[in-house]
């Protein structure tokens, strides 16, 4: 067993009065792609939040336990959230470029927090990402467009490059293709293949298959709680828990 | 009989039509599915009623004055009236005042005279009025009744009268400005017969003089006008307005907590029902003074004591929670991924807004300003108040100028000549300020929508 990139212990959340995680403890490793499963609502979304503190900007969430990134408390004072977050990326549900050119989008991580020292070195960044996103080949002619000219699965992979820009050592990304087609879905997973090791990845999805085709770990949630998590073959075909099981099997969810 | 007491008793009549018609329909129709709607029976009974007998009512209060007065001058007493037309006019008024009793005693001993016959007349036709209207009240009502046979559909008639009064209303309105914009034109035709529009929209001396009717005097140069216009609405309340109000917008959007927004909003806008004639004295009376003694202050000799500083900065404060609503929208119309993503990567809270936030809000924000400046050039009572009338053409926000519409106030106050250039100037000004004001709502309207249809 690897030393794990990041380590949750005890982790709630409540929105206001209502708990909407429940004392959640696991580890992530940059080897493994790890997915999160469970019937909507159960807190997955919420979870992967907590890891860049994006909960933070919703009015009225408040979060307990302790959460790690290399041995580092992320909650903790010496903590600085904007370092947080390039360091752990994020990809949303639905594509979300901002209305500017496309290679605006992915210079704009660089450009804030002063990556590059020119324009030679931002250019290099920029191609550099678009190629780890898989998107260079598509897009190299075409920069000066406007990021939202792209297709939805274009755009996704842009968010993507947008996210790598900054050169994270995590990446969260939330049901990223729930909002695509069957093709640029593809297209995702494989890049998700292609990233994994690079960076600790984190992927919510409500499709097993997707789980099952991209992940090495899984975490299974019911009513925030985490019922099961461990190796992604082991726990579709073998899972230890009476609610994995019966999510797996399509008798709910 | 009173015109009131006249209205009350046909609405009276057509109660009465509606409530018989009703028990009529409850107590004839044939029960089931298809029995005609006794409310609709109802109301057709009651505007066959009512409808035609208010147009009566209309029709006559319109023209019993004429009758009126002919059976007045008809009187053997009206044969000593003076033969001059004015003089004749002035007697009658005043015989009608004492009928009215507008007036206790008359100047004119024969207004006394002709006092009673007018009395007499005015409660004939009065009267005639009033029979008019029962009869036709009572007439249509009757015919709306016979026409109500089973098996007649009321409703699409009833309907069909409520389409044609609601539309009546919104042509009311179009007609209304159709008709204000084609007397603008033509009085400004009238204008640039006297004076020639080359003259009128580059010439830089502006110097009304008073003159007979059909003839120009002065100079009629309005470019110094359309500079102080730009310079106090465009400019200088800009220069206030725009950052006031965005910034607010943003602190209200972005920062405040939903309590904090939930007090400022509706003090901002207690700003915007501010009257704008409260500005005008504000601007008058506190901040010109102030902005003339802070000039001396500083060595600034020339500073007037009414200044486009003075009247821009206060019609700025006025235009604040405009701006700040337009840009509060602007900015809640962008998709709170589009801050969720930013924020992601690491923005602070101060360069999500930069960045991406009011970039992706521009469109929403410009259009905004441009209603804000189409506000701001046509208001009248700060610039009246607090820039002055002196048409200088300069770049010195302490000196007066004068705007538009502060001439336009000048041009027909006091008295006038009506068919003069003097006052006619008054109408093309009208019609440049409605010109430009149009042409900027449009340009905003459209911005603004092209902009919500981006989000959708
Ligand atoms: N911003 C929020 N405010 C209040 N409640 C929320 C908010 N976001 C999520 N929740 C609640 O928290 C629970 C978990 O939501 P979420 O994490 O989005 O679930 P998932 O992503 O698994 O579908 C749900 O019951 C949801 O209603
Ligand atoms: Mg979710």
């Amino acid at each position: 067993m690897t030393a794990a990139k990041i380590t949750a212990r005890d982790v709630s959340v409540y929105y206001g009065e209502k708990q909407a995680l429940e004392s959640v403890s696991i580890d992530i490793a940059t080897e493994h792609v790890t997915a999160f499963i469970g019937p909507s609502g159960c807190g997955k979304s919420t979870f992967l939040r907590c890891f860049n503190r994006m909960n933070d900007t919703i009015i009225g969430a408040r979060c307990t336990g302790r959460i790690e990134l290399d041995g580092e408390d992320i909650y903790g004072a010496e903590m600085d959230v904007v370092q947080l977050r390039a360091r752990v990326g994020m990809v949303f549900q639905k594509p979300n470029p901002f209305p500017k050119s496309i290679y605006e989008n992915v210079a704009y991580g660089p450009r804030i927090h002063g990556l590059a020292m020119d324009k030679t070195e931002l250019d290099r960044i920029v191609e550099l990402a678009l190629t780890r996103a898989g998107l260079w080949d598509e897009v190299k002619d075409r920069l000066s467009e406007s990021g939202t000219s792209l297709s939805g699965g274009q755009q996704q992979r842009l968010c993507i490059a947008r996210a790598i820009a900054v050169d994270p050592e995590v990446i969260l990304m939330d049901e990223p293709c729930s909002a695509l087609d069957p093709i640029a879905t593809a297209k995702i997973e494989d890049l998700i293949n292609q990233l994994r090791g690079r960076y600790a990845i984190v992927i919510v999805t409500h499709n097993m298959q997707q789980a099952a085709r991209v992940s090495q770990r899984t975490a299974f949630f019911h009513l925030g709680k985490l019922i099961e998590f461990g190796e992604t073959s082991e726990l579709f075909t073998n899972p230890r828990a009476e609610k994995t099981k019966d999510y797996i099997t399509g008798r709910y969810g | 009989m009173s015109a009131s007491a006249t209205l009350v008793l046909i609405v009276g009549l057509g109660l009465i039509a509606w409530a018989s018609a009703r028990a009529r329909a409850f107590a004839l129709a044939p029960q089931g599915r298809n029995r005609p709607r006794p409310a609709e029976q109802g109301w057709y009974a009651a505007l066959w009623t009512a409808i035609p007998a208010l147009l009566i009512v209309g029709v006559w209060a319109w023209s019993k004055p004429f009758f009126v007065r002919n059976d007045v001058l008809n009187h053997p007493a009206a044969q000593d009236l003076p033969s001059e037309a004015i003089d004749r006019a002035a007697v009658l008024s005043e015989a009608r005042d004492l009928a009215n009793g507008a007036i206790d005693a008359a100047f004119n001993p024969l207004a006394e005279t002709l006092a009673m016959p007018w009395v007499a007349a005015e409660q004939k036709y009065a009267l005639v009025g009033l029979i008019l209207a029962i009869a036709t009240a009572v007439g249509g009502g009757a015919f709306g009744m016979l026409r109500l046979k089973p098996g007649f559909r009321a409703g699409p008639r009833v309907e069909r009268f409520a389409l044609m009064i609601a539309a009546a209303a919104s042509l009311i309105a179009i007609v209304t400005t159709a008709g204000i914009v084609l007397s603008l034109v033509v009085e400004s035709m009238r204008f640039f017969a006297l004076v020639s529009p080359v003259e009128f929209l580059f010439g830089t001396t502006w110097a009304p003089e008073t003159s007979a009717a059909g003839t120009a005097a002065g100079s009629y140069g309005a470019t110094p006008l359309f500079w102080g216009t730009v310079f106090i609405g465009a400019i200088i309340a800009m220069l206030v307005a725009v950052p006031l109000g965005l910034m607010s917008a943003i602190y209200l959007t972005q920062y405040a907590k939903p309590k904090i927004r939930a007090w400022i909003k509706p003090l901002l806008e207690v700003l915007a029902g501010v009257p704008t004639v409260v500005y005008g004295y504000f601007a008058a009376l506190t901040v010109a003074p102030a902005v003339r003694d802070i000039a001396a202050a500083v060595g600034v000799t020339s500073a007037s004591s009414e200044s486009a500083l003075a009247a821009g900065v206060v019609m700025g404060v006025m235009i604040v929670p405009f701006v700040s609503s337009m840009a509060d929208d602007a900015l809640t119309a962008v998709p709170r991924a589009m801050r969720d993503g930013a924020l992601a990567l690491g923005s602070t809270t101060s360069e999500t807004i930069r960045q991406v936030l009011l970039p992706a809000a521009l469109p929403g924000v410009v259009g905004g300003v441009l209603l804000a400046v189409s506000r701001a050039i046509g208001e009248t009572m700060i610039v009246v108040m607090a820039a002055g009338l002196a048409a200088n053409l300069t770049l010195n926000p302490l000196a007066s100028v004068t705007t538009v519409t502060a001439q336009i106030v000048q041009l027909l106050t006091g008295d006038q000549e009506f068919e003069s250039a003097k006052t006619l100037a008054a109408f093309a000004l009208g019609l440049v300020l409605f010109v430009v004001t149009l042409g900027l709502n449009m340009a905003a309207l459209s911005l603004v929508k092209a902009y919500r249809e981006a989000y959708e």
